[in-house]
């Protein structure tokens, strides 16, 4: 089959690899028929996030239909079309019990290097995302195998296009839950959204749906704040204004109630902050960039929430902790417990409250995705999101 | 020895002897070395370990015996706990320990456990070429049915080693805590056991594995695996010989699935 390769920093290629095959009688292989590129694929393609080895194979945004399943598999059936989350679950642990399913304990095969960072058992294995978090094969490919397949691919029974679901996969769900968890009062707080990349774009969105009273989003690039202002948000460029004053202005000197952090560890920036995140960089000395952490740290009304859906992958410095602390902040941040808000968010979208493809800018083939990969990171030809179909 | 494990020092890590703490500190200056030569994770590991070392060796103490998990007490016996939990009930999880015959499926350094009696036991653990392997005899030290389950080796040994396990229920109804540790003398002294440690045969990195090994097994039936799938590598798809310290639990099990046509 053809594959996105990662053939290391900077580079991912096409490449005709073995079709999967099914390892454990839990699993199911698909045949994809839409897959997506995604901000965190950014991340391996630049190196940030480490344990990726050449030849692991890209995605975790994909859909498509069950061609064989194992001898254990209940629920699935041959023929099914399914939408999967980016994480991998077990169903029965402590955890998955309790709607946590990116901190499943029993998911990722290479738990010893998890434990090893983080002080605790591994979370969730992921779908093509470094040995870090399982080394499972990804989904920008033709088919992919996916390991427990009665707990992940949740079944697609109406004709909504591929298009209207994908986003099931990851970028809804990551920008609802970055909303959700904020617990938004309803007519009265306001929530600024960093990042208007496809996660920033659907966080605002669910803050609308969840009742926010205005909602501002902040980055540099003209397309993107278009298509928030679009769905009525207020927009912010930071490179045009000081975005901690204007943030006072807009809220009348409160800040914002909440602030969502959709661009995470390898964010764009200015100031000593950023000079010094750039220093440790070079040296070798921590991964993670961290000006808009800051910024929403520094933004945030007192009592207020900072949401954190951006990915952050090792050490950070000089964050603000002190005004974090004088101000009573509430931090929530995570993978996002994809499962449990795929059946709410469809019936959200079957219901039209909204429709995702509106983030949709580039349709392409597997064989222009090394090129894609280019045009999304470096934001160019008002790229958001680029969406690929396998069979093409 | 005692049967018990003797509670580790206050201290944190344990105190050197001059000659290591010179070793320790030139070893922490190359693993930092090292560690700048690497990327991602083992740079960070590397990094951390090495800085660590240096620190801990100007203060006289032995920092990975803390760091990672590793104890020695007042004998300079080398003790590695780790614990678990596990969503199956005490009962379940206790009976499974007081098998001791069955006790290889869940430590993978050992080989087998022969019972001899009702007290007395035959172990034998894999060891380096060209031994191979070692044996020893044990006792049950005590045995508390779904509390805890000692054991030792009996006086003349050729590796003096005791271990206990300890089982709790864990609140909120989410099944068993598991504690195991064990207690063996090593070879060459602290130095010796750290050394093996960054060489990935200690034994602490091992009873993780086993114990996480056993939790899945336990409340999936299997373990999870890559093992054999697909990549842009030249093995793709080839399944690899387990690695000894992490035996796949129930190979077999891939090959009985049904493809689709042949349902
Ligand atoms: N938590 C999860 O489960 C989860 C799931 C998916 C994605 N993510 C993460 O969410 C983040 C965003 O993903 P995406 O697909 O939208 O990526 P993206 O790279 O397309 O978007 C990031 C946006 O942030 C903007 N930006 C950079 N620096 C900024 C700054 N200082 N202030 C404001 N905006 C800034 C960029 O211009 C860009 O538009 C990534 O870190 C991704 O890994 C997390
Ligand atoms: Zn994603
Ligand atoms: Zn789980």
């Amino acid at each position: 089959m053809k594959a996105i390769v990662w053939q290391g920093v900077n580079q991912v290629g096409v490449e005709r690899i073995p079709d999967p095959e099914l390892l454990l009688p839990t699993d199911a292989i698909i045949k994809i028929t839409s897959t997506a590129i995604c901000g965190s694929d950014l991340h391996l393609l630049d190196g940030v996030i480490p344990s990726m080895e050449k030849g692991d194979v890209m995605g975790h945004e994909f859909m498509g239909e069950v061609v064989e399943v194992g001898r254990d598999v209940k629920r699935l059936k041959v023929g099914d079309r399914v939408v999967v989350p980016f994480n991998i679950a077990c169903g029965v642990c402590d955890f998955c019990q309790r709607g946590l399913y990116a901190a499943c304990d029993n998911s990722n095969p290479n738990h010893r290097m998890a434990q090893a960072l983080y002080g605790a058992t591994s979370g969730s294995a992921l779908f093509g995302y470094s040995h870090m978090f399982g080394g499972y094969a990804g989904g920008q490919a033709q088919y992919v195998r996916v390991p427990f397949a009665d707990v992940g691919p949740y079944k697609i029974e109406t004709d909504l296009k591929d298009e209207q679901v994908l986003f099931l996969t990851d970028i809804f769900p990551t920008g609802y839950q970055a909303a959700e968890q904020c617990g938004i009062l309803p007519g009265r707080d306001v929530v600024a959204v960093f990042g208007a990349g496809p996660v920033g774009q659907f966080a605002a969105r669910s803050a609308q749906m969840l009742g926010a009273a205005h909602v501002i989003v902040i980055d540099r690039v003209p397309e993107r704040l278009a298509m928030a202002e679009a769905a009525g948000c207020q927009t912010i460029n930071y490179e045009q204004e000081d975005v901690l004053v204007a943030l006072l202005e807009s809220t009348g000197g409160r800040g914002p109630d909440h602030v969502i952090d959709a661009v995470g560890m390898e964010a764009h920036g200015h100031g000593p902050g950023h000079a010094l995140d750039m220093a440790e960089r070079v040296t070798g000395m921590t991964f993670d960039r961290i000006t808009a952490l800051r910024w929403a740290i520094m933004s945030c009304a007192k009592g207020g929430t900072v949401s954190v859906p951006g990915v952050y992958g090792g050490l950070v410095d000089k964050l603000p902790m002190g005004a974090a602390f004088g101000k009573g902040l509430q931090f929530r941040m995570g993978q996002t417990h994809t499962h449990r808000y795929i059946g709410p968010l469809l019936s959200r979208i079957e219901a039209g409250e909204i429709d995702p493809t509106f983030v949709i800018t580039h349709r392409a083939t597997l064989d222009e995705a090394p090129e894609l990969y280019k045009t999304f990171r470096q934001k160019h030809d008002g790229c958001v999101k680029v969406v690929l179909n396998p069979w093409a | 020895m005692n049967t018990k494990a003797v509670p580790p020092k206050k201290l944190p890590g344990t105190q050197l002897p001059g000659g290591e703490r010179t070793a320790l500190g030139v070893l922490g200056g190359t693993l930092m070395v090292s560690g700048l030569g690497q990327s991602g994770v083992s740079r960070l590991i590397l990094l951390g370990l090495g800085g660590g070392l240096g620190y801990m060796a100007a203060r006289g103490r032995n920092p990975l015996a803390t760091a990672l998990k590793v104890d020695q007490n007042a004998q300079g016996d080398v003790q590695v706990r780790e614990a678990t939990t596990i969503g199956k009930p005490v009962d379940v999880i206790y009976a499974q320990w007081r098998d001791l015959s069955g006790l290889p499926r869940i430590m993978s350094h050992l080989e087998r456990v022969e019972v001899l009696d009702g007290r007395r036991s035959r172990w034998t653990a894999k060891a380096p070429a060209p031994m191979n392997e070692v044996s020893w005899e044990a006792e049950i030290t005590a045995d508390e049915p779904g509390r805890r389950l000692a054991w030792r080796s009996l006086p003349g040994s050729s590796i003096e080693n005791s271990g206990e396990a300890l089982f709790r229920a864990a609140p909120g109804d989410r099944g068993t805590e598991v504690i195991v540790r064990l207690t063996y003398r090593p070879p060459g002294g602290s130095f010796g056991a750290i050394a093996a440690r960054i060489l990935g045969e200690e034994p602490a990195q091992q009873l993780r594995d086993d114990l996480m090994r056993f939790k899945r097994e336990q409340e999936l039936g299997y373990n999870p695996t890559v093992n054999g799938q697909t990549s842009g590598r030249a093995d793709a798809g080839q399944r690899k010989p387990a690695p000894a310290a992490q035996p796949e639990v129930r190979r077999d099990l891939g090959s009985e699935t049904h493809r689709k046509g042949e349902q």
